[in-house]
């Protein structure tokens, strides 16, 4: 079954958000709004993997066939100015997608067990996932015009 | 004859529940001057709090000689504030400013107008060619006049199309906008003032009402003195007049309002105090806000608020069997932790209990400002003018074709900037020009070291349009002096709707011209033109700029268009909408409990409460409002910045009855000044023994960020608060700000940090320590004792009086 890998795989993703929702927030932290936002959804993508915990226990976490590359391949060190930012979100925002559209393939296997428990856990996280990129799709909105335009 | 030093709230008139409020005018004229000395009377209305407090103005020859109270206005039946009676004062003071300033070799020179505006028109030229609009920034005031904020919002939105303007408003009214947007659908207050006649239970939330806006309170007064008087639930850390009122005061830990409300919310609901039928019809969200506040019980509460379950019980009863409700809101929700959403949840307490648009069933979100709801209505703040919807192409394309402009022109293609992030761009460098009108940023924004190094940029062009030489203007490199309030004409709108008219009674000092007046001829001299190459800014007087603002709001929830000059003469203010249908205005609004919420006409969409992340318009058509309001839901979250071992109190700063703002006029008012003279802390018996205080001894105190030095007051605040008033800067007291210096404004110490919604700073949850460096030497604090910052024990301090200086003539019952 491959549920146990998915499962395993959004652990790791949401933990690696997290991650690097603090790096974006430390290396960001001139940007106030920016600093605290991230340390709330970093606290959030926690949570998220110790819902999934019990869950991957009891699917048996064999570990994923791949590593889990989307997080290296986007995102190490924080960039600096109004353009780093910019970027930095950006990355925020792929890797928060790549959980969302884990959360929903995990929703729809958790249907089919089914498993009720796990459903729940789904309906929980996947929203404040949506809203974080809804945060970070707002907040490169606003970005983006400056940093793309007069920024020095 | 009343000291409104002494007494601030006069002689009470006391009236019963439904009953019409006694009229009282208050008159306060010159030393010398007797009423048949007074040449003519000039209709205005109050300039130094957000109450809309309805005066005459007494001239003889040139100048001003005093005030008079109107009792036919609606607002304030004759009554006036202390500041109103005695500020006007500061109009004749030798300090205005009389001729521009410009900045020649470092050092700021006298200049003309044509050396100023040549200087700020040459500068934004070479912008705009090398940069573009998006270096252009705007920060404006609440207290201008509607017409120049109209007029400044089409210069920066439709002639140079930058999304970078905002208000002092931010600091001061943004969540209460933001509130009503999100629950209601758009700004604007659905109570009314004469709630408080109706009314059989009061909530003042984080809101000293006794200080803040004291004619309102007086009526409050007035019914507590007479027959069938409300209740009063009060939440404060501070032990304000309005708290000694209260049936049940809640000194809760400052940054935990939404514990305490989710708290109510909760009795509300278990104890099936809800209209469900109302609930049904008129609002949406009601299951997610059940769930939110299912296991928020009292004794929740009392552990993260710090006060006793059974009094957060006793207060829920009072808010949830009263008959009409009315709750008010100002500071101590506004620029606290989870401002925006703590706002929304007493809109939810109304909604619960189906108490909107009723007499005495109302909610009024405060202002702080007199003009702060025109910043917001005409654009100046940076949203779209009469409560328009940048992301409604719709509403943004009303607009083009209002103006004659592309649609293109008009930013909006995100949230518009808000203050924070404008000195945040400045600091970083992409903002080159920031044109400052009538606000002082450099003593009211937090983190005052930092705002100082982004004033002094030297790749920031500063231009600062002020009636006094403020903290602010030393870092100018263009100082335009400017009339003020009783030297021009022009309309403002309260806090609950009602617009005042404000004429002109004398010629400004010197060369000094009017707000208006020099945004035109800046328009003018960039040559602004609209589509068919006309020029973009098609009007001259007030009051035609007034007539342009009535087309502006036509349809829109802030109908203006039944308002003329003519009719705000001589008669009561006028509580908009004011149109063809309401031809004498509007009480109340959602009287019929349908709301602004439609996709098409709503000012918002809506953002997270959490995040500020914003719905699309499909996300908004999606959630079907269609008239009814939103019962928006939030978890509580604790503040960012928690006391510790290393800074052990929290910090709150605020104001006192006697002082508005940054003190630029009610420090040149010997009554105001004397009764409030310098910057004082107050803090607990308890804490000041441990810490070795005494009354009057001096202290220093630190956060984070910065430091203050003032003298205790040992008061009955909250144990383990330290409060410090914001007024405090530094223009009476050179050189105060340099390390040898005596730091005093307490903006030294606030953070960084907004609420992630309305984007109002956070001026009340921060972290400090308190080091006592010298002894009293006999000297009490300098803080008043009529007020909150009363000592706890009396005796050895001296009453605040002001003598026969201050004496007022109070009449009972009219003229």
């Amino acid at each position: 079954m491959h549920l146990a890998n998915y499962l395993g795989y959004l652990h790791k993703a949401e933990l690696h958000l997290a991650e690097a929702f603090r790096k974006v927030g430390e290396g960001h932290a001139a940007e106030a709004d920016v600093y605290h936002a991230c340390n709330t959804l970093a606290q959030q993508c926690e949570a998220h993997a110790g819902k999934l915990g019990p869950f991957v226990e009891r699917y048996g976490e064999g570990a994923p066939a791949e590593p889990d590359r989307l997080y290296h391949e986007l995102f190490d060190e924080t960039r600096s100015g109004g353009l780093g930012l910019l970027r930095d979100l950006q990355d925020l925002y792929l890797m928060a997608n790549a959980c969302d559209i884990s959360w929903t393939m995990i929703g729809q296997a958790a249907q089919g067990v089914p498993d009720r428990e796990l459903l729940e856990a789904v309906d929980s996280c996947e929203g404040q996932t949506a809203t974080q990129i809804k945060w970070l799709k707002t907040r490169m909105k606003q970005a983006a015009p400056q940093a793309l335009l007069v920024a020095s | 004859m009343t000291d409104r030093i002494a007494k601030p709230w006069g002689v009470r008139t006391p009236y019963g529940r439904d009953e019409e409020w006694p009229a009282r005018v208050d008159q306060f004229l010159e030393d010398g001057v007797s009423e048949d000395d007074v040449d003519r009377w000039i209709q205005t209305a109050s300039i130094l709090h957000s109450n809309g407090d309805a005066l005459d103005i007494a001239v003889k020859g040139d100048r001003i000689v005093g005030v008079r109270g109107r009792s036919m206005d609606r607002v304030n039946k004759g009554r006036l504030d202390p500041k109103d009676l005695f500020g006007w004062q500061a109009n004749n003071s030798e300090d205005r400013l009389k001729r521009p300033f410009v900045r020649k070799d470092g050092e700021l020179v006298e200049a003309s107008w044509d050396e100023a505006f040549d200087l700020i028109v040459d500068r934004s030229k070479a912008l705009l060619d090398e940069k573009g609009p998006l270096a252009f920034g705007f920060y404006t005031t609440g207290q201008l006049f509607l017409e120049e904020y109209y007029t400044l919002g089409v210069i920066g939105k439709a002639g140079l199309g930058t999304p970078h303007m905002d208000g002092n408003t931010r600091l001061c009214t943004a969540t209460a906008a933001q509130a009503l947007k999100e629950t209601f659908g758009t700004d604007g207050q659905p109570g009314s003032y004469a709630d408080i006649d109706h009314a059989d239970a009061i909530l003042h939330f984080g809101h000293n009402l006794a200080e803040t806006q004291a004619v309102t309170w007086m009526r409050v007064l007035d019914r507590l003195a007479g027959p069938n008087p409300p209740k009063l639930v009060v939440v404060d850390p501070r032990p304000t007049p309005v708290a000694r009122e209260a049936t049940v005061h809640l000194p809760i830990k400052s940054g935990t309002n939404v514990a305490l409300l989710n708290a109510f919310l909760h009795e509300i609901l278990a104890n099936g105090l809800y209209d469900k039928q109302y609930v049904e019809a008129h609002t949406v969200g009601f299951e997610e806000l059940r769930q939110t506040v299912a296991e928020c019980a009292p004794e929740w509460a009392a552990e993260i608020c710090g006060v006793e379950a059974r009094r957060i019980r006793e207060a829920a009863r009072i808010l949830g069997e009263s008959e009409r409700l009315l709750s008010t809101a100002l500071q101590g929700v506004y620029q606290s932790h989870q401002a925006t959403a703590a706002a929304c949840q007493i809109n939810n307490i109304h909604l619960l209990r189906g108490m909107i648009g009723r007499p005495g069933c109302g909610v009024l979100q405060f202002n702080g400002q007199p003009t702060a709801q025109n910043t917001r209505e005409t654009g100046a703040n940076g949203d779209l003018p009469a409560f328009r919807n940048w992301d409604n192409k719709r509403h943004v394309q009303d607009l083009a074709e209002l103006w004659n402009v592309d649609s293109m022109k008009i930013p909006h293609w995100a949230p518009p900037t808000h203050a924070m992030q404008i000195f945040r761009y400045a600091e970083q460098g992409s903002i080159n020009f920031l044109w400052i009108s009538c606000t002082n940023p450099a003593v009211s924004l937090p983190e005052l070291h930092r705002i100082r190094s982004i004033l002094e940029k030297e790749d920031l062009f500063v231009v600062v349009q002020d009636i006094f030489p403020t903290e602010t203007a030393e870092y100018a490199d263009v100082v335009l002096p400017a009339a003020t309030w009783g030297e021009k004409t022009g309309t403002y709108t309260n806090t609950d709707r009602t617009v005042h008219l404000s004429e002109a009674a004398v010629e400004p000092p010197g060369e000094a011209k009017h707000d208006l007046d020099i945004f035109l001829e800046y328009a003018e001299r960039m040559d602004f033109r609209d589509r068919d190459g006309r020029p973009l800014i098609k009007w001259v007087h007030p009051e035609e700029a007034f007539e342009a603002w009535k087309e502006c709001s036509r349809g829109r929830p802030c109908d203006y268009t039944g308002i003329t000059y003519e009719k705000l003469r001589g008669g009561s203010g006028i509580q908009w909408p004011c149109n063809e249908e309401h031809p004498e205005g509007t009480e109340r609004l959602y009287a019929d409990g349908d709301f602004n919420t439609r996709t098409e006409e709503c000012e918002t969409y809506g953002q997270d409460l959490l995040t500020g992340a914003s719905n699309t318009q499909t996300e908004h058509r999606a959630m079907r409002p269609a008239g009814r309001a939103f019962l928006r839901a939030a978890d509580y979250a604790p503040p960012h910045e928690e006391p510790d071992g290393e800074y052990p109190f929290r910090l709150n700063t605020g104001r006192t009855i006697y002082h508005f703002h940054t003190r630029t006029k009610t420090a040149r008012v010997p009554q105001l000044q004397n009764a409030a003279p310098d910057a004082w802390v107050e803090i607990h018996p308890a804490d000041a023994e441990a810490l070795g205080v005494a009354e009057g001894a001096v202290v220093r105190v630190e956060s984070p960020r910065g430091r203050m030095e003032a003298k205790a007051r040992i008061s009955g605040i909250r144990k383990g608060v330290v409060f410090a008033p914001f007024h405090y800067g530094y223009f009476d007291e050179p050189g105060a700000e340099s390390p040898d210096g005596r730091p005093r404004a307490a903006n030294e110490l606030t953070i960084t940090e907004w609420d992630p919604v309305s984007k109002q700073p956070l001026f009340k949850v921060a972290a400090a320590k308190i080091t006592k460096i010298a002894e009293a030497g006999g000297v009490p604090a300098p803080a008043p004792t009529t007020t909150a910052s009363a000592p706890a024990t009396g005796g050895s301090v001296p009453e605040t009086r002001g003598g026969e200086a201050a004496d007022v003539l109070e009449t009972v019952g009219g003229e």
